[in-house]
């Protein structure tokens, strides 16, 4: 199965027009598209405006593969379980996010394995199509660095002892 | 005088925020935490941890906003936690500045999102809280180890770099 997020803030339909229409084109009917309220017509296809975290983890584990947003819950998501991901970022420059964080965000992880970059629509199609050669990377642990976590753990245990 | 352990607020949004600040659960290990956030459904994941529903604050809709600002406010009076961690947004950052008053400890952990440079409520918040960390070494200064922490103050308005969630 594959799962297309965009996340829960808004819809994203510069991605998912290109990718409905790959899937149709192809005859894809294992997709799941969770779209933010779209005005694509994804009449056909399985999907939700929004899915609540126990569903998109439920959905997470089903997916082969995720086509998504650069949305860290989704990247975090698919490390975690080793499966690949091709993300398209959002442009704040035609309304899709406040600022340009998502093109940073790709621009550090891309070369990651089990990460894909399609920095504009028209690159969709030719990743999609290798969707079922796309290896996912190990595993990644379900916890911050220990450096992080070490940091954190001296910053909550610092400062005055609290009386019992 | 027995020490006991530091009550914790682990406080986000939903989504990407949420995914990060569940990724620190180790660190709050033998603390008395609760964590809240901005969907009811994420309580499962930190179970049997205590969990708060705060709703979403959007810098759009005042009524929402202010009512986000009451939620987080009574959330961290009646808490009164020894320390207060967030990964963001809106919710994380109200209840830093609270903190303050009531005298808690405030890490601010900036998205790893923000590769190239820190977002604007983590600017903000550097220059209130006790400590602001960006995932990203060339956006902080490496963080002191703890032995040196007593003797140089951390500059306020400044991030640092102590590692990342992933």
């Amino acid at each position: 199965m594959i799962l297309v997020t965009v996340g829960s803030q808004l819809p994203f339909d510069r991605m998912i027009a290109p990718v409905a229409k790959w899937a149709r084109e192809r005859g894809v009917r294992d997709i799941y598209f969770q779209h933010g309220g779209t005005t694509v017509d994804l009449s056909g296809f399985e999907g939700a405006d929004f899915v609540p975290p126990d569903e998109a983890a439920r959905l997470f584990d089903r997916a082969d593969a995720i086509v998504a947003h650069v949305g860290m819950g989704t990247i975090l998501g698919c490390l975690e379980r080793g499966k690949p991901i091709v993300v398209m970022p959002r442009k704040a420059s035609l309304g899709e996010t406040r600022n340009e964080h998502q093109s940073a965000s790709a621009r550090s992880l891309e070369g990651r394995a089990g990460f894909f970059v399609a920095w504009e629509p028209e690159e969709l199609p030719a990743l999609l199509d290798r969707l079922g050669e796309l290896r996912g990377g190990e595993r990644i642990s379900s916890d911050a660095s220990p450096a992080l976590l070490s940091a954190i753990r001296d910053f909550v245990w610092s400062g005055r002892a609290p009386r019992a | 005088m027995t020490r006991r352990a530091p009550r914790v607020l682990a406080i986000s949004s939903r989504g990407g925020h949420w995914t990060q600040l569940r990724r620190l659960r180790r660190a709050f290990e033998g603390c008395d935490t609760t964590w809240a956030s901005t969907d009811a459904g994420l309580a499962k994941e930190v179970a049997p941890d205590r969990f708060v529903f705060v709703p979403d604050a959007s810098r759009w809709d005042r009524v929402k906003l202010v009512w986000s600002i009451l939620c987080v406010l009574w959330l961290v009076v009646r808490i009164r936690p020894d320390a207060i961690v967030s990964t963001g947004a809106a919710p994380g950052f109200f209840a830093l500045r609270f903190g303050r008053l009531v005298g808690a400890r405030t890490l601010w952990l900036d998205s790893f999102a923000n590769a190239e440079e820190l977002s604007l409520s983590g600017r903000k918040a550097s220059a209130f809280a006790d400590l602001a960390l960006t995932q990203w070494p060339h956006l902080g200064e490496a963080l002191p180890a703890q032995h040196t922490t007593q003797q140089r103050r951390r500059v306020k308005g400044r991030a640092y770099y102590a590692g990342a969630v992933v």
